[in-house]
């Protein structure tokens, strides 16, 4: 990754202009060539290190629903409850964290019913109580990833 | 006057984002030959869910980890009902938190109500900003835990599952409010 690559990464982590030639736009702004940029993008995840290039639709204003959960699971069983989870659809991603309760994942359905049958299965699946946490108030959001 | 996208238009160019905003001159273009409409419908209906809130920004999902984004805490704290606005939004608006919610308690395994999430590069730095950020806020009276990550085993940027199995199996995109 080269200082183009950064330069374009940190700048559209503001979101590309919503314009008819959006990559010209963005060359004025960067002193770049269009057809590069569009490159390097493709190159970045081509290679990883982008997973995605588009808009991430907010799926609560959709009528979806989603909730941050956890698990305490006893560590001879950690990688098996993992596997479990990482075959289920809804589970969008899942961290080990230091803590006793150690597996903390997202979870994401079409509908609010979805997230109750997808933690009723995990219980079922796994013996383990889930921790449900949905958030109840947004303060921010606003990832971002200087590099 | 641009004629608008018609619901079975509006669907379609919608799961045709999921997938990525083509990387083209004129993505826009692009897109409505796929739909069978005009450039400009398309990028009317694009500025009317941005404007609608339906999505932030046209970006990108970074592979945070990968760009060496590995020190990933979660801070929660246990605040006092009647405070928790206030504290969630000074937190909220304190530079290098990249997350801030309230979530429910679940006494009694779980007492943490304010939840912020912050990331770097190194886990010492982080430790660092993150005493200093509740020191500077007079919050560092408050019970409160730090949870770093050790190991990412999805990170897929949210998919989730179609409403019927007999739908077609297009991942949807999510902000993932992890």
């Amino acid at each position: 990754m080269d200082e183009l690559d950064r330069r374009l990464i940190n700048r559209l982590q503001r979101g590309l202009p919503l314009v008819r030639r959006p990559w010209e736009a963005l060359a004025q702004e960067l002193d770049a060539d269009p057809a590069v940029l569009r490159a390097r993008i493709q190159a970045l995840l081509d290679d990883g290190t982008l997973t995605r290039f588009g808009p991430m639709f907010d799926i609560e204003r959709l009528g979806g629903a989603f909730t941050l959960a956890a698990l305490s699971v006893p560590e001879p069983r950690f990688d098996a409850v993992a596997a479990v989870l990482e075959a289920m659809p809804e589970v969008a991603h899942n961290y080990r964290r230091e803590h006793a309760w150690n597996m903390w994942f997202v979870l994401g359905c079409e509908t609010p019913e979805g997230i109750a049958q997808a933690i009723a299965r995990i219980e079922a699946l796994t013996g383990l109580e889930v921790l449900n946490l949905p958030k109840e108030t947004t303060y921010h959001v606003g990832l971002h990833f200087p590099v | 006057m641009i004629a608008p996208l018609d619901d079975r238009q509006a669907l379609q160019l919608r799961r045709l984002l999921e997938a990525g905003l083509p990387l083209a001159a004129r993505p826009y273009a692009r897109l409505a030959e796929q739909l069978g409409a005009t450039e400009d419908a398309v990028l009317e209906q694009v500025r009317q869910w941005s404007d609608d809130g339906l999505f932030r920004r046209m970006g990108l999902v970074l592979k945070h980890r990968a760009l060496g984004f590995r020190a990933n805490a979660m801070l929660v704290l246990d605040v006092p009902d009647d405070r928790v606005d206030a504290v969630g939004q000074q937190l909220g608006q304190a530079p290098g938190v990249n997350l801030c919610y309230q979530r429910p308690r679940r006494l009694p395994q779980w007492r943490y109500n304010l939840f912020c999430m912050i990331h770097g590069r190194e886990r010492a730095d982080v430790v660092e900003r993150i005493e200093r950020l509740l020191a500077e806020h007079g919050l560092d009276g408050l019970p409160h835990q730090l949870l770093f990550s050790t190991r990412a085993f999805k990170q897929c940027g949210g998919r989730y599952a179609p409403p019927q199995p007999q739908e077609p199996q297009e991942p949807q995109q999510v902000i993932a409010h992890g």
